[in-house]
């Protein structure tokens, strides 16, 4: 034993200490008082509400991102053993003490307190000095709107976090030593941060394509490369498609996977699903429709659903009261019964399907199912009026046909009650109409016109449901057209009464339907896609352009009865130092290139390189992250600036290093070191205003402590911010 | 020209390829057949090398042949002749208004009747569609209302020839730049006949359209540009300067017919970029001669076009000098300037009074006037009272009266004026409530207040009042008519009456809405002028108003232009198409013929045509990357093959990138897009096309047996003539 202990035990590490207290601080800033202020913070309540669906299982749809953001929140309240049971409808209402809500900022503003470590090594990456990477890390550690983004419920600090990610672990894979097998690693990291990027929201897609264009350059000067043998260029090209596109997408992909079969109970947004979808969650529809007969057969009762969910998913209706005769603007109609589009489940949804050669409304046995191509007549189950189009011009859509159901006035308007069925998802020519699964067109017989929903709602007359009109067709694929039956029996009375008790009464008898991983898949992404809120301006809201000069803030939250308040406001003198260094960065290459284009080398090739890289990543970054935002049509955020800010942080100490270096070499050796001494003077004096700032902001940072209406007046340094006052 | 100092360099270059063929053959061939391993025949190589030897007989023949002058020129005459024939067929048919035509034959008809209108293109196409009707005797008379409207006995042949004359151009032009950047017969003869049997483009250049004038001036800037970059070693030769000035022509041209003109000059202006670039580069030449360069073209591509494009404008505005239905849209001091206008030679009184009838117009440029209507603001938008909007055209609903703080008594003698710092109460004329506002969310603006119409018979409450405050004005200053920039300010909370710009929808009427802004900056959105002004108290005046220069006029039709073009959004039972649509053919576009007796008119490509070139797309994007992988990566490829990727990628690189910028930015466009739109874009689809199988075809010795290949080409250009002549 004592010779053991003779041994040396030695362990040798290196460590960056200065890496090790920028992550210290970074930890500090975005982590204390976590729970403070114990109320809803802004977006708190948006997200919110999809933790409690994702705590009770419940499926819905956000058009807004991919679901693993989402997921992430949901995760850090599952730890904190959150139940789902709150309600967030309001900000700035107190959370009870049962929500943890240490936990549920948890996760965010870990990733926040990673960005700092992060951008020093990402700047170490790019082959500069420890100095600037302390700098740049420095940078965001004391800007105060990453700070307020970080520390909630919110996306950006994760986005933020995966792209810095993916960028700094893609340029480790790329300055080792082509030998080493372990890089590999790198690549595969990047790729999988690229896919986390995109799953949070869809704004990573910008990072993740400059990403790409960085890596295809290097990949073409690999292929330029001929010390390197052919199948070598090829292996290495297949490596790299496999991890920065193939894994990103599968992995994209499969955050929908964990997404759908993890939320598998109908909620708030079925609706907005075809039936087919709404059919595979528990509960809702599901219900309903379990044990249906599959088949549409002469004499089944069907409520008929349009496919197309804009502005409201709703159900061909019709009830006892007829067109007006006259409309407001004097224009006529047949003034035969209303037919109209209902939102809501009623018994007046129900329609008969009638074969038109035989009278009975009843279904034989065995059952005659109806094809592709048959022609039915649709009777309406509790008036008994036929689906009836004419040349008569619909009520809010002049164009169009109108569609009644049918009565006689003996004014020579003979019915016309015909319809073709064709059902435009079939595979087969005589496909048998299906329950949920197909999407049936009703073509009327004799104009040809297609039964529409027009999307416009009816005044007062109509109850103000949808209006349904028959429409010429001109496009050959539009949802408007297509109707599915979701709710479906066999008729067997055929007396009216007894089929009116019929139709009151619920549906049963059970058959299991399941669609695939990947129609549900497409058709969620098609949804989230194409889904449009109204969108209206926001009193927060701003442009692109405000940004850049931070014209704007957003009141995060205030206290309900004093005057601490949290604003998203980033720190003016570093924003300042970002517009600077962007500008500077771009006279700069302005400057090189034209002179290198006339044979002028100022600095030797290496440097050249490290000075270009800078830019494709940093400068690059800045504009995809911010160019696409003046080409948008929605409602904008300042936080939606903070990745493009993030890029800048990294340009501005590394060109202020390369300024230092080699620009300055110019000079006369004397001035040479004078000019390099104030250069370090100038850049410590910012970085102390820096701070300085970040202190003066800080009340409005981290909610407290309260100050008075004065000194809130005085942190007002533009006219544009909006902080609150409270009346006392 | 430049064809005949490369003629006998070609024949040189063929004929020394034959006779040096067997030691370049060895080289040749030892470097490709690592490749040649994928493709799985180890005789892949020995075939590649035989071929550039033997099929450089034919091919070498057919380069000689079709470089000789004559034959280009003979089927120059045959597309000239065929594309004249095919585009002024049956020019009068059908004898009716068709689809746009209802505006644009309106506005060649303003322009000889000399009517100011308004219309959200810059005037050329007008006035050059109107000047044809002008040369050929139409008189301007016939009202255009509606497409289907019967032309009787007025002579629209004139201006449809015409617009079928500049779009029988296109295919000529086609044919000549393609020979140009291919240096192939073969290539351009596609080209031209893809376009020449295009029922598209047929079907859109024989309307009074602005597509085909748009069109011919797109493709003669391209050719200009094109014959330009050819006399690059010909610096300054009356030549050069003479493309170079005509390039910035018909730039000028191609942006003063429409907007979208701003594409072509993108793609000159790059194309200019990267020929200075190359010039930089150039070490024989000194700095001076780099900047004589970058003068020449700044003159001739910047200069020269903007000096045209303000002409044009300029021709513009002195020809319409009438009142016309585009008056609404301008200030009050643009209207003065029209004869007929009820500002031109005004008389009004003199100063606002109280007592008066006015009316108020937003001093943003297309800013609109004080509007109110018997309508409420519908539920959930503010509270339920009477809209306030701002509205472009003149009615009897933009009439106010000024009151006093409390009044509505008689007035005796004369009545007082409005001066600054009064507090007025604005009632609206045809429904007598106040202009009213609160501390309501405004419609769409929701950083502002409601503006409503409120009380009834000038009964309301202290939010009616507003206090009037002259700009730049003192305490007791009067307020001007016409000239004076006022702002009324909400007594209650302090806000100044505003005008976003921003269009209210349906239940507004698509009319502008109306705020009351927290934010007091002076922006003319929140500054008013009193236009209409009738106090019968008072004596009359001559008001010989500010007219206003020429630059402002042209300033401020552009802005009305852009809005008036962001402004045309899709409304619901439109026909609006998506970008997607267009390559694929996907839905044609109703010109005429609404019942099916009629003749029917319906603008749909040539589908043979359009997936051609839609293949040729990504047949193009594959050649190209496998050339430019071949060249990175260090291949030796014989001397033919280095002159077709050079083709590829100069020349089908600039047709692919003026495709991309005649299409890409339609995906990001708000307004209302038609099929229509794509005709450019596929002009240059069409080319690169040409150029594209013409290489694939002459490729074809990389993997078939000599003879075949050859066989293989004709077999594959003539396959390609039926197929389009078929349709």
């Amino acid at each position: 034993g004592w010779e053991m202990l003779q041994l040396p035990l030695v362990v040798t590490a290196q460590v960056d200490l200065l890496l090790v207290l920028v992550s210290l601080l970074a930890f500090w800033t975005r982590l204390s008082h976590l729970s403070y202020p114990n109320a809803v913070v802004f977006d708190e309540v948006y997200y919110g509400q999809f933790v409690s669906l994702y705590m009770k299982r419940v499926f819905f749809i956000d058009d807004s991102g991919p679901p693993l953001g989402h997921m992430i929140l949901a995760f850090g309240a599952y730890l904190g053993g959150f139940d789902g049971n709150f309600v967030w409808n309001r900000i700035g209402a107190e959370y009870p003490s049962t929500v943890n809500v240490w936990s549920l900022r948890l996760l965010p503003a870990l990733c926040g307190a990673l960005c700092v470590p992060l951008g020093y090594l990402l700047t170490l990456e790019l082959k500069f000095s420890h100095l600037s990477a302390l700098g740049a890390a420095v940078l965001l550690l004391l800007e105060n709107s990453l700070i307020v983004q970080s520390r909630f419920m919110l996306l950006e600090s994760v986005l933020i976090f995966f792209v810095l990610l993916a960028f700094f672990s893609y340029l480790r894979f790329h300055n080792a030593p082509s030998s080493s097998w372990s890089r590999y690693n790198w690549l595969i990291l990047s790729g999988v941060s690229c896919g986390a990027a995109v799953g949070v929201k869809y704004m990573g897609l910008f990072s993740y394509l400059l990403l790409l264009v960085v890596a295809s350059l290097h990949t073409w000067k690999l292929i330029g490369d001929k010390t390197i043998s052919h199948m070598n260029v090829c292996v290495q090209s297949v490596h790299r498609v496999l991890c920065l596109v193939v894994v990103p997408v599968l992995l994209y992909v499969f955050w929908f996977y964990v997404h759908l079969s993890f939320l598998n109970r109908s909620g708030p947004h079925d609706q907005l699903m075809s039936s087919a979808f709404q059919a595979s969650l528990q509960g809702g529809l599901s219900r309903i429709t379990r044990g249906q007969p599959l088949e549409v057969a002469y004499g089944s009762q069907v409520t008929l659903r349009s496919s197309v969910s804009q502005p409201i998913p709703c159900w061909l209706h019709s009830h006892k009261v007829n067109y007006p005769i006259r409309y407001d603007n004097g224009r006529g109609s047949s003034h035969q019964q209303q037919v109209t589009c209902y939102p809501f489940k009623d018994v007046n949804n129900w329609w008969i399907i009638k074969d038109p050669g035989r009278q009975q409304l009843v279904v034989d046995t065995p059952p005659r199912p109806v094809r592709h191509g048959d022609v039915i007549q649709l009777v309406h189950g509790m008036t008994s009026r036929f689906l009836n189009s004419h040349d008569v011009a619909a009520p809010m859509s002049p164009h169009t046909q109108e569609v009644s159901g049918y009565i006689d006035f003996n004014v020579s308007m003979p019915a016309q009650n015909l319809w073709r069925v064709d059902i435009s998802n079939r595979e087969a020519e005589s496909e048998v109409w299906k329950t949920i699964l197909s999407e049936v067109r009703l073509i009327h017989v004799n104009t040809s016109a297609v039964l529409k929903l027009s999307g416009v709602s009816l005044p007062d007359w109509g109850f103000r449901q949808l209006e349904v009109v028959a429409d010429k067709l001109f496009k050959a694929h539009s949802s408007s057209l297509e109707w599915t039956v979701e709710e479906h029996r066999y008729g067997t009375s055929q007396e009216q009464k007894e089929r009116e008790a019929e139709l009151h009464s619920p549906t049963h008898i059970d058959v299991d339907r399941k669609i695939s991983f990947w129609a549900k898949f497409v058709e969620l992404q098609w949804k989230m896609l194409t889904v449009k809120q109204e969108e209206s301006e926001h009193k927060y809201s701003s442009s692109p352009l405000e940004w850049i000069t931070m014209e704007t803030n957003i009141a995060y939250w205030l206290h309900s009865s004093t005057n601490a308040q949290i604003h998203l406001i980033g720190n003016p003198v570093s924003w300042g130092v970002a517009n600077l260094s962007l500008l500077a960065y771009q006279l700069l290459a302005v400057v090189y290139l034209l002179r290198r284009r006339r044979g002028l080398k100022d600095v030797p090739d290496g440097v050249w390189d490290q000075f270009v890289c800078l830019g494709c990543v940093c400068v690059g970054g800045w504009l995809v992250n911010f160019v696409p935002f003046l080409l948008m049509d929605k409602t904008l955020f300042l936080y939606h600036y903070l990745p493009a800010l993030c890029y800048l942080y990294l340009l501005s100490p590394a060109l202020l290093e390369h300024a230092h270096t080699h620009l300055l070499r110019y000079a006369h050796q004397l001035q040479h070191v004078t000019h390099q001494r104030a250069l370090c003077v100038g850049a410590l004096a910012v970085l102390l205003s820096i701070f300085l700032t970040y202190r003066t902001f800080c009340p409005l940072t981290y909610g407290s402590p309260e100050l008075s209406a004065h000194q809130l007046q005085g942190l007002k340094w533009r006219d544009t911010w909006d902080i609150l006052y409270r009346r006392r | 020209m430049a064809k005949a100092e490369c003629t006998p360099k070609w024949n040189t270059l063929a004929l020394r390829n034959r006779k040096t063929c067997p030691t370049p053959e060895k080289s040749f061939q030892t470097t490709f057949t690592p490749v040649s391993k994928d493709k799985n025949s180890q005789t892949a190589g020995h075939l590649a090398g035989g071929d550039t030897q033997s099929s450089n007989g034919p091919s070498g023949q057919f380069l000689a042949r079709e470089s000789i002058e004559s034959p280009s020129k003979v089927l120059l005459m045959l597309v000239a002749g065929l594309s004249f024939s095919t585009r002024l067929y049956k020019i009068t048919e059908p004898p009716h208004v068709c689809w746009d035509e209802t505006h644009f034959g309106k506005m060649g008809s303003y322009y000889i009747n000399r009517t100011f209108f308004f219309d959200v293109h810059p005037p050329l196409g007008k006035m050059l569609i109107g000047l044809a009707g002008y040369m050929s005797g139409y008189d301007g008379t016939f009202p255009f209302i509606k497409p289907g409207d019967k032309y009787e006995n007025q002579n629209y042949w004139g201006m449809r020839g015409f617009c079928a004359t500049l779009g029988s151009f296109l295919p000529i032009f086609a044919y000549l730049i393609v020979l140009e950047l291919s240096n192939s017969c073969t290539a351009a003869i596609i080209a031209a006949t893809l376009l020449i049997f295009d029922t598209g483009c047929i079907t859109i250049s024989q309307y009074i359209l602005l597509d085909p004038i748009l069109m011919f001036f797109i493709m003669a800037a391209v050719l200009s540009m094109v014959k330009f970059n050819q006399q690059r070693y010909r610096s300054f030769s009356a030549s050069w300067w003479l493309w170079l000035v005509l390039t910035g022509i018909n730039l000028a041209g191609a942006l003063g017919v429409k907007f979208v003109g701003l594409f072509v000059i993108i793609l000159v202006g790059l194309n200019t970029i990267w020929d200075l670039w190359r010039l930089l580069g150039d070490m024989s030449l000194s700095l001076v001669d780099i900047a004589k360069h970058f003068l020449a073209r700044a003159f001739a591509l910047i200069l020269l076009p903007l000096i045209l494009y303000v002409t044009i404008f300029a021709v513009h505005f002195v020809v319409l000098n009438k009142s016309g239905p585009g008056d609404g849209f301008f200030s009050s001091a643009f209207q003065s300037r029209l004869i007929g206008n009820n500002l031109h030679n005004a008389s009004m009184p003199e100063y606002l009074a109280f007592g008066s009838t006015v009316t108020i117009k937003n001093l943003r440029i297309a800013g609109g006037y004080l509007h109110s209507h018997w309508h409420l603001y519908p539920e959930g938008v503010g509270a339920r009272q009477q809209q306030v909007t701002a509205y472009l055209h003149k009615d009897y609903n933009n009439l106010w009266v000024v009151h006093r703080q409390q009044d509505n008594n008689s007035q005796s003698g004369n009545p007082d004026l409005v001066r600054h710092g009064d507090i007025v109460r604005l009632e609206h004329k045809e429904t007598t409530r106040n202009l009213h506002s609160h501390l309501h969310e405004a419609p769409l603006t929701k950083k502002h207040f409601q503006v409503t119409g409120y009380g009834i018979n000038g009964t309301g409450d202290a939010n009616d009042l507003w206090q009037v405050e002259v700009c730049g004005g003192q305490k007791g200053d009067p307020v001007k008519v016409l000239r004076s920039k006022v702002r009324f300010l909400h007594r209650a909370t302090g806000c100044a009456l505003y005008s976003s710009g921003k269009t209210l929808p349906k239940w507004g009427w698509e009319q502008i809405e109306v705020t009351c802004s927290p934010y007091l900056k002076e922006t003319p959105s929140s500054q008013w002028n009193i236009e209409d002004h009738i106090n019968p108290k008072l004596p009359n005046i001559s008001l010989s108003v500010l007219k206003p220069n020429f630059l402002e006029i042209l300033l401020e039709s552009h802005i009305v232009m852009f809005r008036g073009n962001s402004g045309l959004k899709p409304k619901d039972n439109e026909m609006n198409s998506k970008p997607w649509h267009w390559p694929i053919n996907y839905q044609g576009l109703r010109f005429s013929g609404v019942n099916a007796t009629e003749y029917r008119v319906y603008l749909l490509g040539n589908p043979v045509v359009w997936w051609i070139n839609l293949a040729s797309l990504g047949l193009y994007l594959t050649m190209v990357a496998v050339a430019s992988i071949a060249t990175q990566r260090g291949f030796s490829l014989g001397q033919q093959r280095i002159e077709h990727s050079l083709v590829l990628v100069r020349g089908g690189g600039l047709l692919m990138l003026g495709w991309l910028l005649h299409y890409a930015p339609f995906f990001t466009m708000g307004r209302i897009l038609y099929f229509h739109h794509y005709f450019p874009a596929m002009l240059f689809s069409s080319m690169l096309t040409g150029l594209t199988l013409d290489i694939l075809f002459r490729s074809a010795d990389l993997l078939l047996h000599p003879p075949y290949s050859y066989w293989f080409q004709r077999a594959g250009q003539l396959l390609l003539l039926f197929s389009i002549l078929y349709r």
